[in-house]
């Protein structure tokens, strides 16, 4: 008598295949849900901010009526607060992959601060809002200034940065390093000029996501005390300032429709500029992608 | 080729010239690597930073508030009268753990489901195009997502649940941290499948098993470990979320949880802190570290879990 | 008629015996962690010759390449004893610094490692690093080394597109452009041609002969007929020493160790 009776595998083969059918079947609508969901946003904030939209939307200042409220303060001040995020992060985060990668020895030491960068990565952002309230704030007595909010999102996408970095430098490979000592170049003159110009395309790839992300974030911010009511632009970094995400948690958290309209306006120009970011981040990877 | 003579004898020689400059290089070379190490020990201080501010002024904050208040009561209610305010962070804690709940319940079965496919059914084409997708909800920020639960989630269930649902409530919040966090869940359970190598799928497949058996019964068992990261550090995003919460979630903590009613959660809290007129010194200001550092006790836990179980469990194919 | 020219050129040598040594090796040992790579090696390198170096796999053929220029303590695990006299300088004494020893010793690797610049800016990499700044003299070095290595006529139109756009043959006459560009004393090469086609072999054989009137070379190879055509001198390693060391003609026609005349022969390796 054999082992397998033919009989019931093909009588089970046809509930195995049915279940396969439905399985893949609910995969791809759990795929698509997403999809789905973005698609319903977008269409809801362009159906609702588009009708403000308007070039007087971006260049007036926040108002008490809605039909006069514009994001002018926010979005400067989006820019001052990037102005001294993007060098901050990009020295700190580039001199940190570089040390790693390029001059740590393999110790303990090393890999503590390897493993602090990935801790670091899991903190939610409202906390290095209270950091940057109790250090920069008071204790260095930077008030709620730009330059306060500047350094507290540096150190919220350091992480990031540090990340992106060091697997930029790891692709570029030995064998150019060795042909530039081979050359009696010293290992400074072999980074600045080899490593770091081979991995920079890769480097600023993961800076622009980086920075992208801190466009978007609100809550280390309103921490640290940003204003959210402004009716100036910042003229210097000790300015006190408010960004484009806070103006439009101020408008959201309104009762009046009114205000959820024009929020939906300014999430508009926000989607648009991290489209932008994001766009050129990508062009960076496409064009320099592999070439070792 | 008598030119190339004398040239030869100048770049050679010209080379031995410039090693006089050689000594501000050698300068250079001990000066460099220590700057660096500057960087690197910043983010080592931004850690300590984090740690020490939270530490002392919880300290601060538990002189006034006895420890084992904070810990056992479950009232919040701090903006009345000095000895009519409430401590309870378990209020917040049940308002977190509310929406991270929902949220899971949302993000677990579909980011798994839509890993899945991308890893086990999707043709590679397929796969570019649903790929970035996935990255652009990854990378809208949580201020569009607290939006769009308030002005089209919450009155969608307004309509739905039988009885409707307060303005402020826990479900809606919460099921938009978890369509927030699918992307992650996804794109880090694909990473953990596809690492499982092709041949263990083609030896299932040779035996007649289907696509749905292989991925069930071959590469999710052997892939668990990444995927239940996966699922962890969502869990850690979840409790570490605030605009979402801050803006639909409402700010009435509680204990007695109904997830149609307004709660709090402890970033919430944080927020209405920062936004009111509290003067620096007060307990309330001194109550936003405690709960800043439940937080971060919360959030550390749940990363160094997913940090120990994919590398515990880290299978070797 | 490369090796018509050799074999004179090689009686020559017989009959004076005596050559100009450029480094003189004394019982160098190297291990890799517990594993001993060089066994008490021990000869002399001429001055403006080829000097072969040939051996099967394993043998320490590219670790002993390396060590000349000091490369081989990229790897970690390095240890070393012994001397590596170089122009009456040791190389291993603390006060000779590394980058000066590769500056008069360049080297040409195994696979075509251009850096990912300009065939121009590659060709500049070297003057410019040692403080060349002056355009004109940099425009002069950059013709100069490329006809030196024999790619100028192929490039000179195109010196500013990437160096990633030549051919595998080009790209390995570039680098030798490259380190033509400093004007080191001895040029060592490790297995040159083994990442290329037959008819970019010949012309990279063919440069190195030409490169001998001006320089010292030492050459890894893998090819005994490469190092028949091209060579004054060979080396034979064998598990991390050195079996015999002689004129190419010698070695190949006449080998006092029997261990040698196998692996020429073919019987091993």
């Amino acid at each position: 008598m054999p082992l397998i009776n033919k009989e019931s595998v093909k009588k089970r083969m046809g509930t195995r295949l049915a279940a396969n059918g439905v399985a893949k079947f609910l995969f791809i609508l759990a795929t698509c849900f997403s999809l789905l969901v973005l698609g319903v946003l977008i269409y809801r904030i362009l159906s609702e901010g588009l009708p403000y939209l308007s070039l007087d939307f971006i260049t007036n200042f926040a108002s008490r009526m809605p039909e006069r409220a514009g994001i002018w303060a926010a979005l400067l001040g989006t820019i001052w607060v990037m102005a001294v995020t993007a060098p901050v992060s990009f020295i700190l985060g580039v001199g940190t992959a570089i040390y790693l990668e390029e001059y740590a020895k393999k110790n303990a030491f090393t890999k503590f601060v390897q493993i602090n960068i990935s801790n670091l990565a899991g903190v939610p952002s409202i906390v290095f809002g209270l950091l940057g309230l109790t250090i920069f704030v008071r204790l260095l007595g930077l008030g709620s200034s730009v330059l306060a909010g500047g350094l507290t999102m540096s150190l919220l996408i350091l992480p990031v940065i540090v990340v992106a970095s060091q697997e930029a430098i790891r692709t570029v490979p030995r064998e150019i390093r060795e042909a530039s000592f081979g050359m009696g170049a010293t290992k400074w003159q072999t980074i600045r000029r080899i490593v770091f110009p081979a991995a920079l395309p890769g480097i600023l790839t993961g800076t622009i996501l980086a920075l992208s992300r801190a466009v978007g974030e609100t809550a280390p911010l309103l921490v640290l005390g940003a204003l959210a009511y402004v009716a100036f632009v910042p003229e210097n970094i000790f300015s006190q300032f408010t960004v484009l995400p806070i103006q439009l948690y101020n408008w959201t958290s309104r009762p009046q429709e009114e205000f959820h309209m024009i929020a939906a306006s300014g999430i508009i120009i926000l989607l648009i500029i991290l489209l932008i970011m994001n766009s050129i981040a990508v062009l960076i990877r496409n064009k320099f992608h592999k070439r070792f | 080729m008598s030119r190339d003579k004398t040239n030869q004898k100048s770049i050679r020689s010209m080379i031995q010239e410039n090693k006089s400059s050689r000594s501000q290089s050698a300068v250079m070379e001990k000066v460099v690597p220590k700057i660096f190490l500057i960087c690197a020990i910043i983010s080592i201080f931004t850690t300590i930073g984090i740690v020490f501010t939270l530490l002392t002024e919880t300290f601060t904050f538990f002189n006034r508030i006895s420890i084992v208040e904070f810990f056992t009561n479950t009232r919040w209610f701090p903006f009345t009268s000095d000895e009519n305010a409430d401590f309870g962070i378990i209020a917040l804690i049940m308002g977190t753990l509310t929406v991270t709940a929902i949220a899971m319940v949302v993000a677990i079965p579909i980011g798994l489901a839509a890993a899945i496919y991308l890893s086990e059914y999707a043709s590679a084409k397929t796969r570019k195009v649903i790929k970035p997708i996935l990255e652009v909800l990854a990378g809208i920020p949580t201020i569009v997502y607290g939006f769009f639960a308030l002005t089209f989630v919450t009155p969608l269930l307004d309509k739905i649940i039988p009885g409707g649902i307060s303005i402020f409530n826990a479900l809606s919040p919460g099921i938009v941290v978890g369509i927030m966090i699918i992307p992650m869940i996804a794109s880090l359970s694909e990473d953990a499948m596809n690492a499982v190598p092709n041949s263990m799928r083609e030896g299932a497949l040779a035996l007649g098993a289907t696509r749905f058996e292989v991925a069930m019964k071959v590469v999710l068992p052997a892939a668990l470990s990444g995927v239940i990261a996966s699922f962890v550090l969502g869990i850690s995003r979840a409790i570490g979320e605030t605009m979402i919460v801050t803006i639909a979630g409402g700010s009435r903590p509680t204990a007695d949880i109904n997830v149609t009613e307004s709660i709090q959660t402890m970033t919430a809290y944080i927020v209405q802190v920062s936004q009111g007129d509290t003067g620096y010194g007060t307990t309330i200001y001194y109550s936003i570290y405690a709960v800043g550092m439940t937080l971060f006790v919360f959030t550390l836990i749940m990363n160094l879990l997913a940090q120990f179980i994919s590398r515990k469990f880290r299978e070797e194919y | 008629m490369d090796i018509t020219i050799n074999k004179q050129m090689v009686q020559k040598n017989e009959k004076e015996q005596d050559f100009t040594p450029v480094f003189k090796i004394n019982n160098l040992n190297l291990w890799y962690g517990q594993d001993h790579a060089l066994k008490d090696i021990k000869f002399d390198i001429p001055e403006k010759q080829v000097t072969a170096i040939i051996g099967p796999s394993g043998c320490g053929k590219s670790t002993f390449i390396k060590t000349l220029n000091r490369m081989v303590e990229m790897v970690p695990i390095v240890r070393m004893s012994g001397e590596i006299v170089y122009r009456e300088k040791n190389i291993f004494n603390p006060k000779y610094g590394v980058e000066e020893l590769r500056t008069q010793v360049g080297m040409v690797f195994q696979k075509p490692n251009p850096f990912p610049k300009s065939i121009y800016e590659n060709v500049a990499y070297g003057p410019r690093i040692h403080g060349i700044k002056n355009k004109k003299v940099l425009d002069e070095v950059v013709e100069k080394s490329l006809r030196g290595a024999a790619i100028w006529d192929e490039v000179k139109d195109r010196l500013h597109e990437n160096a990633y756009g030549l051919s595998g043959g080009q790209q390995q006459r570039l680098c030798i452009a490259r380190c033509l560009a400093i004007e080191p004393d001895v040029i060592l090469m490790d297995e040159p041609t083994s990442a290329l086609d037959p008819i970019s072999t010949l012309k990279v054989e063919e440069l190195v002969q030409e490169l001998k009137k001006d320089y010292s070379i030492v050459i890894v190879t893998h090819n005994m007929q490469q190092a028949a055509r091209i060579s004054d001198r060979t080396a034979f390693f064998l598990n991390g020493e050195v079996v015999e060391y002689t004129d190419t003609s010698t070695l190949f026609s006449n080998p006092s160790d029997k261990r040698t005349e196998d692996y020429i022969t073919g019987r091993f390796g």
